[in-house]
């Protein structure tokens, strides 16, 4: 006999689980049991949401699902904005609740929550599981519709009857077999024709890497593709990556947090290369303009995402590696007119600012770009969300390494966790957090997680005493009535509360400053917390 | 303009919110919505009429597939499909006008299912344009209640649903 609690930690043995973060609670402590007794690492997470976003942060740098545990009730529900976040940044996460009795449902029992009734709108799927002996069937396909298509949060729970409930044996199935699942991967050849045909005809092509790219691991297809065409490449924020900032294709990334040159160059171009890009408001503001002036081929995964946000002349579905290799088998020789590679070289150049420095403040922007001079090759960086984000996405120079942030839901408090979860991934690596005063605040109760852990994470807070990006608003938009946005001057001490982890810090009020600690804190093998004095008053772009 | 869709899901519990949640999240407008079991225990079927343009449509039509309950999404095509509507309706009569509600009801082929004292309750299934005709003609009397079922529907000839 086995019981479903046993069953559970089976099927993520089956999944080639390694690692779990979570918190537990009474009605997921049959669970909790089980996994004793199996070499799955647990890690302890301060609060549910972290759990889900260190999965996610896991997920994204070794392209694995991520995995996360709560209990019911208020544990299920501190998960949503993590859910949530995951599913707008398409993200492969199994979430596993705990949940009531299942005779007890619906009688608002102690700690009952309708988590997948509250979830139903930001999960790619979830399952109240009704009997012990559906589980391996579950947790089967859980696992195969987080992982592919469009990957998203995937929600099992499981109320504490059907894991303590006995069932005469585990047999896992072989393939989940799910009749109105059936994610087209291919992409429609006829459509690939035409497409290729498009690019042929182009004399001001460039291409839209979007998130999709990182997703379907056709990085290196795409720069082999741009390199061989010679097309330039925007990104968007969550596509930040796809190519080494260095390459003379990559023009940045655009939206109104993004860069002139590439703003400029997608709504000149003629014909517009859209991968795994699902345009939304923040990359393109008015995108009838772009099909205004421009033919749209647009290769996704997710048919629905074609045709939402922007006219499209040639949609592709599929996965961006089939229909990327595709393309490259039978684009031929073409290659941009050499007219199209100068201009572009040439906004480069022109659209090109340098920022303001003010007294007694680190310049954030050219501090980001030293930085990444800095880190190895193959560091992760994760940027929070608020000004601290843009400053990463338009001069942390990329080159092996990887861009994380939320550019789809844009959740305050995502890089602390996220980057446990990263480093937990890839232990080798230099993991880097940059967060912004506000940000931090909402994700440090993870300083636990990584003392506890010993994790080497290192983290940089540009410490401006603002929201900023609420305050820059406010100044801009709002006739510099401020409000709600002040931070306190001077509590937290952000050292203070490193030292309470035991984590070693620094404070730098210049550029000088902020470069010679960050070179300490790279050399140093332990987790370390450098706080830059910000200006207020330093724009986003 | 009005679409009529049918959506073939998974006859699990649940689903319906699923397939209603969508629509309202997604600020689609449902004019009617009616729902049964098809041959195959397993699935049912849903009809939908939804208020919108060519793009809502296509919209509706691609996050209905997302879902993963749901096996067929059909956006019938203008004239290429039958659809009916049950409305059982039930009027103010006395002696004196029963005759002549039986009348209409024989006129607009409805069937009268009861009758009392004072009033009279009429069964029609038919298009929706005759429904609207029957309740006009039935008004002056005083419609007391009335319960419709929204729209079936199914395509014309030898196309069926897989
Ligand atoms: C959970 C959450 N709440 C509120 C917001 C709205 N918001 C966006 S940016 C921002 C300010 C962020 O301030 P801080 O972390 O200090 O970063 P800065 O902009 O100063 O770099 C706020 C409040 C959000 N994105 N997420």
């Amino acid at each position: 006999m086995i019981s479903g609690a046993e069953i559970m930690v089976k099927c993520l043995e089956q999944e080639n689980v390694e690692i779990l973060f979570g918190y537990p609670g009474a009605a997921i402590c049959p669970f909790y049991d089980a996994l004793m007794d199996s070499p799955i690492k647990h890690i302890l997470v301060r609060q549910e949401q972290n759990s889900v976003h260190a999965a996610s942060g896991y997920a994204r740098s070794v392209s694995k699902p991520g995995v996360c545990v709560a209990t019911s009730g208020p544990g299920a529900t501190n998960l949503i904005t993590g859910i949530a976040t995951a599913y707008m940044d398409s993200i492969p996460i199994i979430a596993i609740t705990g949940q009531v009795r299942s005779d007890l449902i619906g009688r608002d029992v102690f700690q009952e929550a309708d988590i997948t009734g509250a979830c139903e709108p930001f999960v790619k799927h979830s399952y109240l599981v009704k009997n012990t002996e559906d589980l391996p069937r579950v947790f089967k396909e859980a696992f195969y519709i987080a992982t592919t298509g469009r990957p998203g949060p995937v929600l099992i729970d499981v109320p504490v009857d059907i894991q303590t409930n006995k069932i005469d044996k585990f047999v896992y199935p072989k393939k989940a077999d799910i009749p109105g699942y059936k994610p087209s991967v291919q992409g429609h050849i006829k459509q690939i024709e035409k497409s290729v045909a498009l690019i042929q005809s182009a004399s001001r092509p460039v291409i839209c890497a979007g998130g999709g790219v990182l997703t379907s691991g056709s990085k290196l297809k795409l720069v082999e593709f741009a390199t061989k065409t010679g097309i330039p490449v925007v990104s968007t924020m969550m596509g930040i990556g796809v190519m080494p900032t260095e390459n003379p294709l990559y023009l940045g990334m655009l939206g109104s947090h993004g860069k002139g040159v590439a703003n400029r160059a997608i709504h000149e171009a003629d014909v517009i290369m859209l991968c795994g890009a699902r345009v939304g408001d923040r990359a393109v503001a008015s995108p009838d303009q772009l099909s205004a002036h421009s033919k749209i081929i647009h290769i996704d995964i997710d048919p629905a995402e074609i045709g939402k946000n922007v006219e499209v002349t040639v949609p592709i579905v599929g996965d961006m590696k089939n229909v990327i290799n595709k393309i490259n088998d039978t684009i031929g020789d073409y290659h941009v007119p050499h007219m199209w590679a100068d201009t572009t070289e040439r906004w480069k150049k022109e659209l090109f600012r340098t920022a303001p420095r003010f007294e007694g403040c680190v310049e954030p922007r050219s501090f980001i770009a030293k930085l990444s001079e800095m880190l190895p090759n193959k560091s992760i960086l994760v940027a929070d969300v608020g000004q601290n984000q843009i400053w990463c996405a338009n001069n942390f120079r990329i080159k092996e390494g990887r861009f994380l942030t939320t550019g789809g839901m844009g959740t305050m408090g995502y890089s602390v966790p996220a980057a446990v979860g990263a480093k937990f991934a890839r232990p080798d690596r230099e993991v880097v957090v940059v967060c912004g005063d506000g940000s931090f605040q909402m994700g440090m109760n993870e300083l636990g997680t990584i003392a506890q852990n010993h994790l080497n994470v290192k983290i940089i807070i540009m410490r401006n005493d603002r929201l900023g990006m609420v305050r820059e608003l406010q100044k801009n938009l709002y006739h510099q009535r401020y409000t709600a946005t002040f931070l306190d001057e001077e509590a937290p001490d952000f050292m203070k509360i490193a030292e309470a982890y035991n984590i070693d810090s620094a404070y730098a009020t210049s550029n000088e400053e902020a470069e010679k600690y960050a070179k300490q804190m790279i050399e140093s093998d332990k987790s370390f917390v450098l706080v830059c004095r910000v200006s207020p008053d330093t724009p986003s772009i | 303009m009005k679409h009529t869709i049918y959506i073939l899901v998974e006859n699990h519990a649940g689903v319906l919110s699923k397939i209603t949640g969508l629509f309202s999240r997604r600020a689609f407008n449902i004019e009617s919505l009616a729902v049964g079991v098809t041959t195959d225990v397993n699935v049912s079927r849903i009809t939908v009429v939804a208020d919108g343009d060519e793009y809502v449509a296509e919209q509706i039509k691609k996050q209905l597939n997302k879902l993963i309950p749901v096996l067929e999404v059909k956006i019938l095509k203008e004239n290429s499909y039958i659809s009916r509507e049950l409305a059982l309706i039930k009027v103010k009569s006395n002696t004196g006008n029963r005759i002549e509600i039986m009348k209409i009801a024989e006129l607009m082929d409805a069937k009268v299912i009861d009758v009392s004292v004072n009033t009279i309750t009429l069964q029609i299934a038919d298009t929706v344009d005759n429904l609207e005709t029957l309740t006009n003609l039935l008004k002056p009397y005083g419609i007391k209640e009335m319960v419709r079922t929204g729209t079936v529907a199914i395509e014309k000839g030898s196309n069926f649903a897989k």
